[in-house]
């Protein structure tokens, strides 16, 4: 157990005007770790990601990250240059939407070899060497390899973003309702797909979801947040199996049992 | 910091408190049950007795630390690493070190389990291994010898536990429980649907487990099973607040 966390957050608040996105949001992350931050439409998720990946700067607070080098740097101290690096290389970002993290006019293959050629890539046959491993590993067949995102169907899509984003084994992935507008066939694939390669590659990952089974399925630790606040935090199970919030309470028993 | 004064206890509990408020129910407060205390040691099964409804189940989930405990103290001999031991406090331990904790101390095996979509009947079980560091070989082959134990049938043991019957997931979920190289084991009705037959391959890799010093809590819903395997009986019912409060 390494006792250094790899994501310190301290503190961060976003507000739209006076209106709160997330307030006072607290916690650690550490290597190999998958936490799900769950809570109904509205309730702060989405700003809390986009503050943590440096898509949004926070009103307030600070998120601290260890670089390769074993500092732990303030992320929004850093360079717009630097920030963009770190996006590119050591993190990953997956989308609800695959059409948001790919870039739709080009081929597969490419879509890969491009976040490898960001890290200094040059040789082709490396790169889509590389590219076609990864599109193995999920699952796209290799024939595939030329053929633009647009011929794909919507879980394939969300299978190569994950492998664009893999590709530079990166440190941390965010992911903003993986599995959102897929069928549950087509989700239980990806879910497992994706709880493979986190135990594989020991990535530590920051889950936004609305569905608690995802969450149940993913992650380690679950934060419970409520008109921007966390409300509870916990084991992924504790919180689930013995809420202790009146809305985590409700959110668990609104749950459709199948 | 808990401490625990027998060296040859591994499990300590001691004014353990439960009650559960029923915010959805106006805030409704259920009582469980408080000041359980009891220990187990190294190489024995203790067996929870009471009738259903108690908390006997509640017990085990807060020593996993998938309950909250509300007061007292569980105190559990933490293995580390190889001859490095702690105590450690579920009670009022974080995340992590809970994580940490069932990875390599606490094993817990209950009747149903939760079906991973697509991961093979040997690869769940295996996994179980894998995760504490077996060599991935030597763990599918042991998975293979639980499953034959447990009279799993061959043609299963390559497809994934969704489509198996109860009894079969069951099997499964024991096999998976067993694997692995625990210090502490527990045991939630594991025999609860299976035949005789079957139930009887379970006294015997609990009683294979004691003999590697293994300290077991458990709950049987049979007598056989209870009289097989039980070195204590820790009657529940004595701790248990009154529901009226």
């Amino acid at each position: 157990m390494s006792d250094q966390p790899l994501l310190r957050a301290g503190s961060i608040s976003k507000f739209y005007g006076s209106q709160a996105g997330c307030l006072d949001v607290s916690f650690e992350l550490w290597r190999g770790e998958v936490l799900a931050i769950v809570g109904e439409s509205g309730s702060g998720k989405t700003t809390l990601l986009n503050c943590l990946s440096t898509n949004l700067a926070p009103t307030s607070g600070t998120v601290e990250y260890r670089m390769r080098d074993g500092h732990l740097r303030n992320l929004y101290d850093m360079g717009e240059a630097e920030r963009r690096f770190l996006l590119r290389t050591d993190w990953g970002f997956v989308h609800q939407n695959p059409a948001d993290g790919l870039r739709m006019g080009v081929s597969a293959g490419a879509n890969v070899g491009e976040r490898l050629m960001a890290v200094g890539e040059r040789h082709y046959g490396n790169i889509r060497g590389q590219a076609l491993d990864w599109l193995g590993r999920v699952e796209i067949a290799a024939n595939r390899v030329d053929d633009g995102p647009r011929t794909f169907s919507g879980g394939m899509r969300q299978r190569l973003q994950i492998a664009r984003n893999l590709v530079t084994s990166p440190r941390l992935v965010f992911m903003d309702e993986p599995t959102g507008g897929l069928d549950v066939s087509v989700q239980a694939r990806l879910l497992d797909l994706v709880r493979g390669l986190v135990a594989d590659l020991g990535l530590s990952v920051i889950v936004v979801t609305h569905d608690l089974a995802v969450a149940r399925l993913l992650s380690h630790r679950m934060m419970v947040m409520k008109s921007g606040r966390v409300i509870e935090t916990g084991l992924t199970d504790q919180v689930l199996d013995d809420p202790r919030e009146p809305y985590t309470q409700l959110l668990v028993s609104s749950i459709l049992q199948v | 910091m808990a401490t625990i004064a027998n060296p040859n206890t591994m499990l300590a509990l001691e004014g353990v408190k439960k009650t559960f408020t029923m915010h959805l129910q106006g805030g409704l407060i259920l009582p469980v049950f408080e000041n359980v205390t009891f220990t187990v040691d190294a190489g024995e099964c203790v067996v929870l007795s009471g009738p259903s409804g108690i908390g006997k189940s509640s017990i085990l989930k807060m020593v996993y630390g998938n309950y909250r405990t509300e007061a007292g103290d569980i105190a559990v001999r933490h293995r580390q690493a190889e001859g490095d031991c702690t105590v450690v406090n579920v009670a009022w331990s974080n995340a992590r070190s809970i994580l940490d904790l069932r990875r390599k101390t606490i094993g817990y095996i209950s009747q149903f389990l939760r079906v991973i979509p697509r991961v093979s009947a040997v690869d769940v079980v295996a996994e179980a291994a894998t995760d504490q560091g077996m060599d991935h070989a030597l763990a599918q082959s042991g998975a293979r010898d639980l499953l034959a134990r447990l009279n799993l049938p061959e043609r299963l043991w390559n497809l994934p536990p969704a489509t198996f019957s109860g009894g079969e997931q069951q099997r499964v979920n024991i096999a998976r429980g067993f694997i692995a190289d625990y210090p502490v084991l527990l045991l939630d009705e594991p025999t609860a649907s299976l035949d005789a037959k079957n139930r009887a391959v379970v006294a015997e890799l609990i009683a294979e487990k004691k003999a590697k010093s293994v300290a077991m809590l458990g709950i049987f819903h049979d007598q056989d099973m209870r009289e097989k395997v039980a070195d204590r009986y820790v009657d529940v019912s004595a701790f248990t607040l009154d529901r009226a409060a």
